[in-house]
């Protein structure tokens, strides 16, 4: 049981079951949507994972990233007539090379510095969307045009279900990969102590860059996908909420760990749908809800769960 | 002494116009185990700092075998051959023993970042060759039965020698030690005195800085004596014991503890 606890895959496993299962038991094609939303923002929360959760460094601007992705799903095709899917790639890599040149000046800043200088970053992706109207169309943002991939116009909640839940099992492998491995063993050092892991040969401020830059690149590709979904994009997706959000995935979750994030993501995309009960009260519902969850399970959800598994058995 | 191995020459540096080490030489040689001793404050982690390269210093310089490394930033350090452990730890608290040490090995491990994301056949083999040295070392420093727990639940006695494994895990020709057996019972400074005896002996250059008398005397080679930033004495454990400059620093009213343990 601990061996299976432990083991590298047991996570993608679960989640490739829960995302086989869900089809069969969703009983709409809206239910099927929200899921589809999970597993996106799963995806953006992932990069975050390895940014906080293995390298323990916060970024409260990632939604900006995940609006570099958005917008360039929408702008590619419709003003440069590119393939949306090219232009996916193309987001990514763009995220990635802001992230490097954002990263490198700010990435020297610890704790809450760096959380406010990548809160600033985030603010002023936001404003630029919000404000190049020729090119974004402005607060209302502007419409997406469809995906083809390799000749299959994806249409429908179910085929963007697939999709979506694709690029997030890939996400999670990758992930997964990164913390087995040295870079992950490094990420982790200089978590605990940046003058140790220095004293080992680590690059730190190079490997720290590495874990910003590829998160970027996760938010990018959810943002796009998000966008295309969506067939329309809002500055609200690069959001200063958005961003707090994203966090709060990684957190209540439980910090570092890969499954722990998409519980965080269902978490707070589906609750809000569950709460529309409450009408006026739902935003004071889901908070309480938050609180409630990190003060009986201080670590995150599965983290706590693991303790509270391997405590019991023999 | 033959050629020495590593090289410090006039090194010094201030803080806001203090002098927390100036002009201070010294020179070790493979195998030989060499002592800093000085009262407290008296600069030896500051010069610690200098010779690693955590701080940049304002005069002198540093050779490692031969080559100016006084400008190298210091995670390159540990590739021209140089580790150190920490006065106060600096412990991967939330990974396992041998995971600590592991990480300590970073500089051996031929992998790249992509080769990590896409988790290549290549990232497991090199696991498992880390893994196997990281584990050897923990044997070497006896830790081995603690190899798989996490790091923030081992004693204190056993932190210091999993910072002394995670040192050895970068095959130093160079190791500072700062402090190994602070706060350890008798039972474990001896134990880490025989283990710095026998990585000496296995061809390693160590650098010691440490208040327990008892051992500086017992194992060292040479020791050097700091006051206030500045070389007092140098010399064989014996020779400075007796050194009149040397008792009336000791005696002085911060140093009176230590030539208490001295003499003791």
């Amino acid at each position: 049981m601990k061996a299976i606890l432990r083991s590298r895959l047991t996570p993608l496993l679960a989640l490739a079951l829960v995302m086989a299962l869900v089809p069969m038991i969703a009983p709409t094609s809206f239910h099927l949507r929200v899921a589809a939303l999970v597993w996106i923002f799963s995806l953006a929360a992932l990069g975050l994972t390895i940014l906080m959760g293995y390298a323990g460094q916060v970024s409260l601007g990632h939604a900006g990233f995940l609006g570099i992705g958005a917008y360039a799903v929408a702008i590619g095709p419709a003003r440069l007539g590119l393939d949306p899917l090219l232009c996916l790639l193309l987001g990514a890599v763009l995220s990635g090379l802001v992230a490097w040149l954002v990263g490198r000046p700010i990435l020297r800043l610890k704790g809450y510095y760096l959380a406010i200088a990548t809160l600033g970053f985030g603010v002023i992706v936001a404003l630029i969307l919000h404000s190049e109207t020729e090119l974004t169309g402005g607060p209302d943002g502007m419409s997406v045009a469809r995906v083809t991939l390799f000749g299959w116009r994806v249409t429908g909640a179910l085929n963007w279900y697939w999709v979506s839940a694709g690029a997030l099992l890939v996400g999670a492998l990758l992930a997964l990969n990164i913390a087995a491995s040295p870079t992950g063993r490094a990420l982790r050092a200089l978590h605990d102590s940046e003058v140790a892991a220095t004293g080992a040969g680590i690059d730190v401020s190079a490997k720290k860059l590495a874990a910003f830059v590829l998160a970027a690149v996760y938010a990018a590709v959810a943002g796009g996908l998000l966008a295309a979904m969506n067939g329309l994009i809002t500055p609200e997706a690069a959001s200063f909420s958005h961003s707090v959000e994203l966090v709060a995935m990684v957190i209540i979750g439980g910090l570092g760990s890969v499954f722990g994030t998409v519980l965080g993501a269902a978490f707070l995309v589906v609750l809000p749908q569950a709460l529309t009960a409450f009408q006026e009260y739902e935003q004071a519902v889901l908070g309480l809800l938050i609180m409630v969850f990190m003060i009986f399970l201080p670590q995150g959800i599965v983290p706590s769960l693991r303790a509270l598994i391997e405590e019991r058995l023999p | 002494m033959s050629t020495p191995l590593l090289d410090v020459s006039g090194i010094g540096i201030a803080f806001g116009g203090v002098r927390a080490v100036d002009e201070v030489s010294f020179k070790v040689a493979t195998g030989e185990v060499f002592s800093i001793i000085g009262p407290n404050g008296a600069g030896k982690t500051t010069l610690f700092n200098l010779v690693t390269g955590i701080y940049r210093p304002s005069r002198g310089t540093v050779r490692l075998d031969g080559a100016d490394i006084t400008a190298v930033p210091p995670h390159l350090r540990v590739r021209s051959g140089m580790a150190r452990t920490f006065q106060n730890l600096q412990i991967f608290f939330r990974m396992t023993a041998v995971e600590n040490v592991m990480v300590g090995c970073a500089l051996s491990e031929r992998t790249s970042f992509l080769a990590d994301l896409l988790g290549l056949p290549s990232v497991f083999r090199q696991n498992r060759v880390t893994r196997a040295k990281a584990l050897a070392l923990l044997e070497r420093v006896g830790l081995a039965d603690l190899a798989e727990a996490p790091a923030g639940a081992l004693p204190y006695g056993a932190l210091k020698r999993l910072e002394i494994a995670r040192a050895l895990a970068a095959d130093p020709k160079v190791l500072l030690l700062d402090e190994p057996a602070a706060g350890c019972n008798a039972v474990e400074t001896e134990a880490i005195d025989n283990l710095i005896a026998a990585v000496a002996k296995s061809g390693v250059a160590v650098v010691l800085i440490e208040h327990d008398m008892k051992l500086v005397m017992k194992i060292s080679d040479r020791v050097l004596v700091l006051a206030q930033g500045r070389p007092l004495a140098e010399g064989p454990p014996r020779a400075v014991r007796e050194n009149p400059q040397v008792i009336a620093a000791y005696l002085g009213d911060i140093g009176s503890r230590e030539a208490d343990r001295a003499h003791g």
